[in-house]
């Protein structure tokens, strides 16, 4: 791409990865609050989405671009779900910690 | 025709009574087996005297038809129409009748339903019937266990009573090990005639006296393996020592039972075995030579037990068992047909003896105990006088029938020589107890004073015409059947009757023999059994303190004798307790431990582990993210390193 | 050079923001981190050279679900103060796994390559004529038209499945009950009354919608019947599953 002299596809990829890290850490750290979870989770995807934008700028792929929609996409509808589960959850628990949700225990 | 008759007349008799008698009623059944009896008591005697008397009726055999015939193995349905069989059927049909007769007395205070005791009554006489009518040896052995089946249902026909039901298993189950010494017999004949038929048997005989068996590394003669097998069978049905133990016990059931039983049926039918395979045991000496010595001791050994008993059934029973080990020395020595001879005359006195007892059990009340009777004679004077004829009987004394077939077993046993000395020593003292303990039998039953309650003793009648007149009917029996049978049983006559029925070795000349030994020999059994009536007379009747001296004198003794030889107690220490502990083991160990243990461990492992599984159900959402997220990164690891 | 160091700001910034997202103590600074972090990540989508996706990020994430967080977060009475509690519990723990999946990462990022066929791999190569949103276009609505119609029904079933979650049923609100309209009997609320010639319906003691007339009414009322529109209005709303309610509603004075 025109003007990236020094800014390749190495760069990217550190700064997704380093994204994806920071989503998978969030997830341990906040393992109490499900909305921040979510948000972790955003950030993973983010991160995904930007290594496809990346190599899709890098090889002159638009297939990339076309993916990382489609996971855009996705990730949307999952976190509206997810929200809306948080709030039914709310609304019969009286919380969202993650920990109280174990009816399934065996 | 008519012999056919006689053997399924009981058959259809009992069939009537059995099944129907819960609907015709209890006097109808009665009547039903009553009257297959009676047309059974005329055929079957008709029969034996068309068969001697003319030679009009074939001899050989009735077919009915074809049972089994698969391979070389061929059994028909047919009856056996010779001297031999038809004598024991002419006998057996004729007590059955009357023990019939005399039960319809009996058994006329039994408040519920008594059609089932005839029909077993009836149905035990058929398989008698086809037990000594039998053409083959898988037919006699169907007779064997149907008579083995009926004793069992008969012995426990008081079902509600537990020692009835002991007696009634323990009869069984004694029986089954000598059956299966039979049963392995026959198959042994199988194995070596190719044949259970007793024609080809018989005809194959002497092609197959070289025979040897190969068993533990050590060959037999087959015929004596055969004989030994065969013997075992007879022993355990005809009560001989080791495997006797039933039959006292067999007194469990009603008197009439006990008289089938012991005096024209099921016991008889070791000896008449004996008589039947004849052919086969004349070439078995050591065989022989084991059934005289069984034979002898047996009937010593019960002789001593009958003189302690103090039931009045046991002690008759007792005797029973003695008197077939009479048979079995004549038939040991080779003598069949004086074995044969003594087993019709000591049915009509054992029938006799058997329910003039039910007789008197019936005057007292159904008390049976000795040591509770006495004074009564008077007040039963015809059950009185037909005891008296049967003791005479059984004690061998002139001119009663048993004089006649226990001396000439003496003497046979005399003549034989070799181990048959055994036999006549053994029975001379036998002859001698015998004598006593019936004398001990009648004076404690009918002399001296009255040792029953006065309520007992109020209510003692002479049992109705039902009962003495088959009482009466074999009191002449016994005294007549030794001097009119004689003749053609053992006497001049009897290689025509016999025929070809029994066999006699051509070295057995013991028929004969026994007509040529000294005179005391022949004297000597009515000596030593009056010698044994006045020894009773003097301990019993004027004495009747010395039973009790000598009892206390020699007390081990006594209990030896009073306890049975301690055969009961030897054979529960021996097998029955070791059965119990191994089959408790088997249960507890194998059974409950083991083979349920398999699936319930199977089903507790399961159960266990799935508990234990269940843990790592949390239900906690994070913890699951958390393992995802691990689980991700460990495959990302894999993939590193070894991808 | 302005590139590089657009991308380094805008890189460091996004990490930054990310790192404040997973570690902020109030949610609504998450949120708020977040969409920062959004919009870092739409400028570094700028510089790769997908302008149509950097918009749909500000657009639909920043627009949309961002905002959705934040008005969940608000919503919620939560004390969040309380779900700090046990953060440092896992910290270990996470920084153990996060630290392994950098070292990995961090190996993968030092140590690739394209590997030589990949180029030929190409599904789609971008035309260079075009612009990036028209080109996009080009692809998505000829080759991957399926997929993409395929992603709107995943939203749709989101929408549906998150209205269908959160709808709730109010008591206090009325339904028509069409069980009760269709059971509706002729008997149960017409009377056919046989009027004689010239009798009115008032001698017949057949009532009807009472006229918001106070002369009718007896002296000894409650003072709200002064109301004149309270019956009018009650009549009007109970029209159907109500039947005839409004009818009878004399009846009750």
């Amino acid at each position: 791409m025109g003007g990236t002299m020094q800014i390749g596809l190495g760069h990217f990829l550190t700064v997704s990865a380093i994204l994806l890290v920071l989503g998978v850490f969030g997830i341990f750290l906040n393992r109490k609050n499900v909305i921040v979870i979510l948000m972790s989770v955003e950030l993973i995807l983010l991160a995904v989405n930007l290594n496809l934008v990346a190599f899709s700028g890098a090889l002159g792929d638009l297939t990339g671009q076309v993916f990382a929609m489609f996971v855009l996409t996705v990730a949307a509808a999952e976190a509206a779900i997810g929200l809306a589960i948080v709030v039914i959850y709310f609304r019969n628990r009286g919380s969202i910690q993650v920990e109280d949700v174990n009816l399934m225990k065996g | 025709m008519i012999y056919a008759i006689a053997v399924f007349a009981p058959l259809f008799g009992s069939l009537i009574a059995g099944l129907l008698g819960p609907f015709i009623g209890d006097r109808a059944a009665q009547a039903a087996a009553i009257i297959g009896m009676v047309i059974a008591a005329i055929c079957g005697p008709l029969a034996l005297f068309m068969l001697v008397a003319f030679d009009t009726a074939p001899s050989g055999v009735v077919s009915l038809g074809t049972w089994i015939d698969v391979g070389r193995f061929h059994v028909d349905w047919a009856l056996r129409y010779d001297a031999l069989s038809a004598t024991m059927v002419g006998m057996v049909s004729f007590v059955a009748m009357l023990i019939h007769v005399y039960s319809v007395g009996y058994m006329g205070h039994e408040h519920r339903p008594k059609y089932r005791f005839f029909a077993y009554l009836s149905l035990f006489t058929f398989s008698m019937l086809m037990l000594v009518t039998a053409d083959n040896l898988l037919q006699l052995f169907f007779g064997w266990e149907g008579v083995g089946l009926c004793s069992y249902l008969l012995i426990g026909y008081w079902y509600d009573r537990p020692s009835a039901c002991a007696a009634a298993i323990k009869a069984m189950i004694v029986n089954r090990i000598g059956d299966l010494a039979f049963a392995v017999g026959i198959a042994l004949v199988f194995f070596k005639f190719n044949s259970i038929e007793f024609p080809s048997i018989f005809a194959s005989i002497g092609l197959h006296q070289a025979d040897t068996y190969d068993l533990f590394g050590t060959s037999f003669p087959a015929f004596e393996v055969i004989g030994f097998l065969l013997f075992i069978g007879a022993m355990g049905k005809s009560a001989q020592i080791g495997l006797h133990v039933w039959l006292p016990d067999a007194m469990e059931g009603p008197t009439p039972v006990s008289a089938l039983i012991h005096a024209a049926t099921m016991v008889t039918a070791g000896v008449f075995l004996m008589a039947r395979m004849s052919p086969l045991m004349e070439f078995a000496p050591t065989a022989l030579a084991f059934v005289t010595i069984i034979g002898g001791t047996t009937a010593l050994f019960a002789a001593t037990i009958g003189c302690t008993q103090t039931d009045i059934k046991r002690v008759i029973a007792y005797s029973t068992c003695s008197q077939l080990g009479y048979m079995f020395v004549a038939a040991g020595v080779g003598a069949y047909q004086v074995s044969i001879f003594h087993l019709i005359t000591h049915a009509f006195f054992k029938a006799l003896l058997f329910l003039s007892a039910g007789s008197v059990i019936h005057a007292m009340s159904d008390e049976q105990d000795m040591r509770r009777m006495g004074g009564i004679w008077r007040k039963i004077p015809i059950t009185y006088t037909v005891m008296w004829a049967g003791s005479l009987a059984l004690a061998g004394i002139f001119p009663f029938a048993g004089y006649y077939s226990k001396d000439a077993i003496l003497e046979a046993a005399y003549a034989a020589g070799g181990v048959g000395y055994y036999g006549w020593i053994c029975g001379v003292l036998a002859a001698f107890l015998t004598a006593f303990y019936s004398w001990r039998l009648l004076i404690m039953t009918f002399h001296g004073a009255p040792r029953a309650d006065k309520h007992v003793m109020a209510h003692v009648h002479e049992s109705p015409l039902v009962m003495t007149g088959p009482l009466m009917v074999l009191a002449v029996g016994a005294l007549v059947a030794g001097f009119l049978l004689k003749p053609d049983f053992i006497g001049e006559y009897w290689p025509e009757y016999w025929g070809l029925s029994i066999f006699n070795g051509p070295d057995n000349h013991v028929l004969h023999a026994m007509e040529e030994l000294p005179g005391w020999v022949g004297l000597l059994p009515l000596l030593v059994g009056l010698a044994g009536i006045a020894m009773a007379y003097w301990w019993y009747m004027f004495q009747p303190g010395i039973p009790a001296a000598m009892a206390a004198r020699f007390p081990a003794v006594y209990r030896f004798l009073l306890n049975k030889w301690y055969f009961d107690e030897l054979y529960n220490w021996l097998f029955v307790q070791p059965a119990i502990k191994l089959a408790r083991g088997l249960w507890q160990v194998g059974d409950a431990g083991i083979i349920d243990g398999m699936p319930n461990g199977v089903a507790s492992l399961a159960a266990d582990g799935s508990r234990q599984a269940v843990k790592l159900q949390t239900g906690s959402l994070a913890l699951y993210a958390f393992v995802m997220l691990i689980g991700v990164v460990a495959l990302l690891t894999i993939f590193l390193m070894f991808g | 050079m302005i590139v590089a160091i657009a991308f380094y700001a805008f890189a460091l910034i996004l990490l930054a923001s990310a790192a404040m997202v997973v570690t902020a103590r109030n949610p609504v600074h998450s949120v708020l981190f977040l969409i920062l972090a959004f919009f870092n990540a739409a400028a570094l989508f700028l510089i790769a050279g997908a302008e149509f996706l950097a918009m749909i990020l500000v657009i639909v994430y920043v627009g949309a679900v961002a905002v959705l967080f934040l008005f969940v977060v608000m919503m919620l009475d939560v004390n969040f103060a309380e779900l700090r509690s046990g953060y440092q519990r896992y910290m270990p723990v996470g920084a153990a796994i996060g630290g392994v999946l950098a070292i990995e990462l961090l190996l993968v990022v030092t140590g690739w390559q394209v590997a030589p066929e990949a180029l030929h791999l190409s599904l789609g190569a971008a035309p260079a004529a075009a612009t990036n949103t028209a080109a996009l276009a080009e692809v998505i609505y000829t080759k991957y038209v399926f997929l993409f119609q395929a992603a709107g029904l995943v939203l749709l079933v989101a929408m549906i499945g998150a209205i269908v979650l959160t709808l709730r049923d109010r008591k206090t609100s009325r339904h028509q009950v069409i069980r009760v309209q269709t059971e509706r009997s002729a008997a149960a609320t017409l009377e056919m009354v046989e009027a004689g010639i010239g009798a009115g319906i008032g001698t017949l003691g057949i009532y009807r919608p009472l006229p918001a007339t106070a002369d009718l009414e007896p002296a000894d009322n409650d003072p709200h019947a002064d109301d004149p529109h309270a019956d009018p209005v009650d009549a009007a709303h109970g029209g159907g599953a109500h039947g005839g309610s409004g009818h009878h509603a004399p009846e009750a004075r």
